[in-house]
Order: structure tokens, then sequence, then C-alpha cells
């Protein structure tokens, strides 16, 4: 309507539609993309050429797609990727993935052929909004040029609200070389995006009611509280309802993990306090979590004793997977802050008492004797070495767990690793994505070999950008997360697992950056030193144990208290 | 347990292909979709019917809601609603057996739409049952070709019947 009201007027100012995308990206308060060229895509780079947002280029756009989103999880605001059409829009895709399981705000803007020439099978044409539909919060492709900007907007404003998502705008190329008339912003109308915040009232008294009635509670808390900035609510509400908190991978950070009422990590690989507390607690509080089947192992046997509250955002999320007792739909932050005033003090003396016995009967372990490099004492000493104040980025497998068993976080956005997907390949481009979100923070990549392969090419980028990223791989010559469950479930038949890997060292050099490597456990600490110390990007190389598994294992299908490698050091 | 979902979109495209995508990405079943206009030319409606224990259609509507295209979902479960099915059909029918198929006609108050010497062509809407029974009365004759829309229901504004039937579609 604003649009019919500027063109009746006489002079009407004009613009193109690649300068509409740069002004509003601008308007919507973008410093930083990470993008990739590409033909369909000219027109807006070109306009970014005189633009202040500052563009970071990947590799590979799946790269771009990780780093845009590590800039996100690091910050909490929304990460930004570009793409041309075809090969570079699909080259998103396991970015996209990753960001939605891990509903993490971000847009995606690819560019498509021209409009006349969809559906003809035109060079560099593909059907990026069909392939992205199920792994983007929402999708457009933009047909009228005049609603560039407002598409825009709405955008970013998906992207962040509610429970956040990767949003993809498709461009045609041609929405980018029309000249359209300039319109003030209208506000935002999404009839169908509505986001409710604040809990129902009843839902909450219950909830307080159950809660100041629980002899045995805990707190069960994922990645909503970090991405709904709840943490300082959390640890208010834990401490004035005196309830332990233990947290998802995601939510590693969410709860100060040097605090006395943190149970850290739950589930396959959680800790055995964190996974008893929950088989035997009366009330379970969960907060910002979804009851994935890597938490809760055989669902039909999780948290047996205890009354459900379910609080989440995402009225989709609530009992998706487990029949809930009380839940409650809202914002974390505030329904915490809601349930702080209601709850009441109450000692719990009992329960306290029984999950101190717990951790210190089943404290996490490895075996510090061995002359080996064990991967969890290069963790531990990282730790040490950066005063838990690092931001943690890992790949996938087993050393992404040791590294969530082992590097105790203590705010909320300092570990950023890819939970829901499982995305090998996310270390090296998150880290890089982080480093320039915090140009003065140490981020260290805690990478494995394997996981390292798909996406080293990265280094390249760190190095082009001055990013004084740390990668330690915790190099097992293998696939050790496979190789883990190939000696536990297939007769330890190693079939595929193992890749000859290049000299990861040498290769950093070549890239420019600092490679080093390290065979002896006398070294470890002396090289994490001078790699904390290092302004470059530096990649250590850290020869492990190779035969190490990853305890304690809840196996698939089990439930939660059946945990295994419990006694394996009783029994060595 | 068969649910009756009566969704408010946008009417822009894609918003089907989200639909249809998000049915098919979460393993859910569609048993029939009826997608129409509505007085506001900027949303349409879609009457989709699920067949799932009350926790999978309860998933079903809280995944249609999310969806950013959707406005408004119902699920007309237990609700005193009118829910009707159009079907046109072709039966076999030589010039003997057309009085039989013409009462026939008459006691589901049907409609005849075209007529030859050897088929005559109907139409036939009201509750899904009687629609189904339409059909399992013209199988002796022979159909020859049959084609239905997806149900389309409305909630009743009044707890009085207006028509003299009963509604058991449920
Ligand atoms: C892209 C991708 N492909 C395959 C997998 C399956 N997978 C999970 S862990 C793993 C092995 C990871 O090896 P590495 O990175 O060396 O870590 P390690 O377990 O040895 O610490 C594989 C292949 C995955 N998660 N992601
Ligand atoms: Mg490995």
């Amino acid at each position: 309507m604003a649009s019919k009201k500027q063109t009746q007027s006489t002079a009407v100012e004009t613009k193109t539609g690649s300068q509409v995308l740069v002004d509003t990206l601008v308007e919507q308060g973008v410093d930083t993309l990470f993008g990739y060229l590409g033909g369909v895509v000219l027109p807006f780079f070109d306009k970014l050429y005189d633009s202040p947002i500052r563009v970071v280029i990947p590799r590979h756009e799946q790269g771009g797609c990780h780093m845009a989103d590590a800039y996100a999880r690091s910050t909490g605001k929304v990460g930004v990727v570009v793409a041309t059409s075809g090969p570079g829009a699909t080259n998103l895709t396991t970015g996209l993935a990753t960001a939605m399981m891990d509903s993490v705000p971000l847009v995606a803007l690819t560019c498509q052929v021209r409009t006349d020439l969809i559906g003809n099978d035109a060079f560099q044409a593909a059907d990026t909004a069909g392939i992205t539909r199920p792994i983007t919060k929402h999708n457009v492709i933009v047909k009228d040029p005049n609603d560039l900007a407002r598409t825009i907007r709405e955008a970013f404003y998906i992207a962040a609200t509610g429970r956040p998502g990767p949003v993809l705008v498709d461009i045609p190329v041609d929405m980018q070389i029309a000249q359209i008339p300039v319109t003030p912003a209208a506000p935002i109308e999404l009839p169908g995006y509505r986001i409710r915040d604040r809990g129902h009232a009843r839902q909450i008294a219950s909830a307080a009611e159950a809660i100041n009635a629980s002899q045995r509670p805990v707190l069960y808390v994922g990645g909503g509280v970090i991405s709904g900035n709840a943490s300082e609510a959390l640890r208010l509400f834990a401490k004035k309802a005196n309830i332990p908190v233990t947290m998802t991978l995601l939510g590693l950070g969410a709860y100060d993990q040097n605090e006395p009422g943190s149970l850290d990590m739950l589930g396959m690989h959680g800790t055995a306090y964190a996974n008893f507390a929950v088989q035997e607690c009366d009330l379970l509080i969960s907060v910002g979590a979804r009851f994935d089947d890597r938490v809760t192992g055989k669902i039909q046997t999780f948290a047996p004793h205890a009354k459900i509250i379910h609080i989440d955002l995402d009225p989709a999320s609530i009992a998706k997977n487990i029949a809930v007792d009380i839940p409650v739909v809202g914002n974390a932050k505030q329904v915490l802050a809601d349930l702080a005033e209601k709850a009441e003090h109450r000692p719990r003396k009992e329960w306290f008492d029984r999950i101190a016995d717990w951790k210190k009967r089943h404290p996490l372990r490895y075996d510090t004797k061995t002359d080996t490099i064990k991967p969890q004492y290069v963790i531990e000493e990282i730790w040490r070495q950066t005063k838990g104040r690092a931001i943690i980025v890992t790949g996938v497998g087993q050393h992404q767990m040791w590294t969530a068993q082992f590097y105790k976080f203590n705010k909320p956005r300092q570990f950023i690793t890819s939970g829901g997907l499982g995305t090998m390949g996310f270390g090296l481009p998150a880290a890089i994505g982080a480093q320039v979100a915090n140009p003065d923070a140490l981020v260290v990549d805690i990478d494995g070999d394997s996981s390292f392969n798909m996406t080293l090419t990265e280094i390249s980028t760190a190095v082009m950008y001055n990013l004084p990223v740390k990668v330690c791989i915790l190099n097992n010559g293998c696939m050790g997360m496979v190789r883990q469950w190939q000696e536990l479930f297939y007769g330890r038949r190693y079939s595929c697992s193992s890749l000859e890997n290049p000299d990861f060292a040498r290769i950093a050099e070549a890239f420019g950056a600092v490679g080093v490597r390290a065979d002896k456990k006398q070294e470890v600490p002396e090289v994490i030193t001078a790699m904390l110390a290092e302004k470059r990007p530096c990649v250590v190389d850290f020869h492990v144990d190779p035969e190490e598994n990853v305890w304690p294992m809840v196996p698939a299908g089990k439930s939660l208290h059946e945990m295994d490698g419990l006694d394996i050091f009783e029994m060595a | 347990m068969k649910h009756i979902l009566s969704a408010l979109v946008l009417n822009k495209p894609g918003v089907l292909a989200h639909v249809a995508g998000m049915f098919a990405a979460r393993a859910f079943n569609i048993d029939s979709l009826a997608v129409g206009r509505t007085d506001d030319p900027t949303l349409s409606r879609m009457t989709i019917v699920v067949v799932g224990d009350d926790r999978v259609v309860e998933q079903v509507r809280k995944q249609l809601a999310k969806l950013v295209s959707i406005v408004k979902v119902q699920d007309f479960a237990g609700q005193d609603m009118v829910a009707r099915d159009l079907m046109l059909i072709s039966i076999a029918c030589p010039a003997e057996k057309r009085p039989e198929i013409l009462a026939l006609v008459e006691m589901f108050q049907a409609k005849v739409v075209d007529i030859g010497s050897k088929f005559v062509m109907v139409e036939v809407s009201g509750p899904e049952n009687k629609v189904e029974a339409f059909i399992e009365a013209c199988r002796q004759y022979g159909i020859k070709n049959m084609v239905r829309t997806g149900t389309v229901a409305m909630a009743r504004q009044t707890q009085a019947r207006t028509e003299g039937i009963a509604d058991n579609s449920k």
C-alpha cells in the first residue's frame, strides 16, 4: 500500500534491487557476512563492494554457512551467508540442516537464475527453495522486486525470534537488477507467525507447586536456555529453589559447571551422576530441551519416577517425544523468572547427599598413568591453560564427547558444536566464524582427524583474514566414534573406519599457518602454551591413543542408568 | 482415529509445498486434502483429513501451526461440524437398468449430470460414508470412472440441526 502512494508522487527515488538488498542488510545491523561469488550474485557483490559490510570469503559454501552459524551462536546475532545459484546453493545444505537442528538464527541469501528461466533447466539453476524447505525454518523465493526489502526484514525477524532457525531467501538475478521505488519500511505483518513469550499463569502456578513439593528435583536444560539468553535467570532460579542442573550437549555453558549444583552433561555419554539423578528424580524440569534420543536413551524408562515439567518456546516441541505433566509454552528467561518468584527454598539434604555420593563414586575418569597421549588429558590441559575461558568448537565424534566431558564451561555461548545433526567438518569453519565475531577471544577448535579432513581447506580462509584460531586435532588415525561402535557392537570388525591421514602440520604450514605435531605426553603442556601464545592460525596435531573409548556409555536403546564403562578402572 | 483439520493459510505460492513437505518429512499420512479460496483473497482454506492416534494428530496440528504460511489450524475432533465429500461417478447403464439406477440416484439425493446410451454420470455429495455407500450400491452395475474431492468441513454455529438427515460423518 505504501508503495502505491509513493508511485503516485512525481519524483520517486528508485534503486536497484541489489542496492536495496545491501541497504536492508545494513539496516538490519549486519556488519559481516560470509559469501561466495557466482554469476547470478554479481549484481549484489558489486553493491557490497562499496558497503560497510565486511565480507568473509570461505573456500566452500558449506564452510561459509558454518561460519555464519558460529558467528550467530557465539554472539546471539543473526548470521548471514550468501551463495550463488545451483551448486552454490546446494553446497549450503549441510550448513543449513546443521543450523536448523540446533535452532541457530541464520539468514541465507541465495541467488537464482532469471525468473523467466526458472523451470527450464537453465545453467546453474536448482530448485533451491524446494531443496531447502525441510532444512530451514522458512524459505521464500522473491518474485517481485518490490517485495525484496520486506522479505529480507521478515527473514531476519523469523530467524531471530521464537525458536530461532535458518531462513533462506532465494533471489532471481532480475530482482537484483530491477529499478525499484524506495519505500519506507512498513511494520512486519506475519499473520501465520506468532510467538508466545509468557507462560500461562495457571501452568506456571502448577509448575511452582510441583517444584515446591518435590523432594528430588532435577533441572534438565538445553540449548534453548542459551539462545533465549536465560542463563542468569536459570542460575537465580536453581539457586533459590535449590535444584541441581544437568545440561544437554547444546546446553553446556548454560549453567556454570564449577558450581556444586552442576551435574554436567546427561545422556548417552553423560556423567553417571547426571544419568542416575534423572532416573531417580521425582520431578524433571526441562527448559529449552527436546528429549532427543541421545539424551533419553530408551524413552519408555526415561525418568521413570518423575513428574515432568516441560518449558519450551516451541509448542510443537512439547509432548513430541514424551508425555508431559505440566507443559509451559513460553520464553525460558521469562518463565524461569516467574518460577523463581514462586519457588521456595528447600534444603533437600538427602537428595544432595545422594548426588554427592554418585559424584564421588563415579567421577569422569581416564587412565592418567599411560605413556601415550590420552585425548582427555589434552582437553584438560587446554581447559587448565585457557582458565576455562576459551570459546571451544568441535568436530563430531569421540573428541566432541570428551570435550563436552572434560572442558568445564562456565558461561553461555562458550561451547559451539553440532549437536542435532552431528556434522563432521563443522569445527574449523565454526572456529573461524566465532573468531570473526569475537576478534579478541581465544577460539580453540578441538577436532577429530576425520572431521578435520572434511573442511580443512578453510585454513586458507583463517590465514587470509589473519584469524588466530587454534586447531587441536585429537588424531587417533581413525573415525574413533565409529571404531568404538564397531568394537562394541560389531565384533571388532573395523570395516572402513580408518583413513590414511596427511601430515596435518605440514598441510597447515603449506597454507601459511603454523603447524605442530605432538607425539609425547610430556610435550603436551608446552605445545599448548606455545599454541595459545601464537598470533597466527595454528594447527596442532596430537597423536593420541587410538584405542581410547568414550565412557560412560548408554548403548542405543538402553535406559539411562544402564551405563557401560563405569567400572572400567576397577577392572583394569 | 480420523481427524479433520481445517487450516487457514496464506494464499501464496509454495504454501502447499510447505504443507506437503512437512507431512512427508515427519512421516505423517494425509488421508485427503482439499484446498480452496476463501472470501478473503489473501487466504486459502485447507481441509486435511489425517488418521492417527490423538498424540500423532496433535503433533500434526502443532507442526502445521508452526509453518509461517499457516495462519490458523483447527482440529474438528469432538466438535459438532458438517463434513462433506463430492464425487462424480460414471456408472455403466444400459437402457434396461436406467430406472433402477435413477431410483438409486434419487434415494441418495444425488444428481444425474450426464447421460448416454451406455452410462450415466452422477454427482453425489454428502458425508463420506454416504458417498462410500453410493459407490457400493453402484458396484453391481459396473463403475466406469470416478473422481472424489477431499473432505471439506465447517463447525456448526448452532447446536440445532438444520438438516433432516443426521450427520454421522464422524
Ligand atoms: C558428515 C558426517 N559424515 C559421517 C558421520 C558419521 N560419523 C560420526 S562420528 C564419525 C567419526 C569421526 O571421526 P573423527 O573426526 O576422527 O573423530 P573421533 O571420533 O576419532 O574423535 C563418523 C564417520 C558424521 N557424523 N558426519
Ligand atoms: Mg579420529
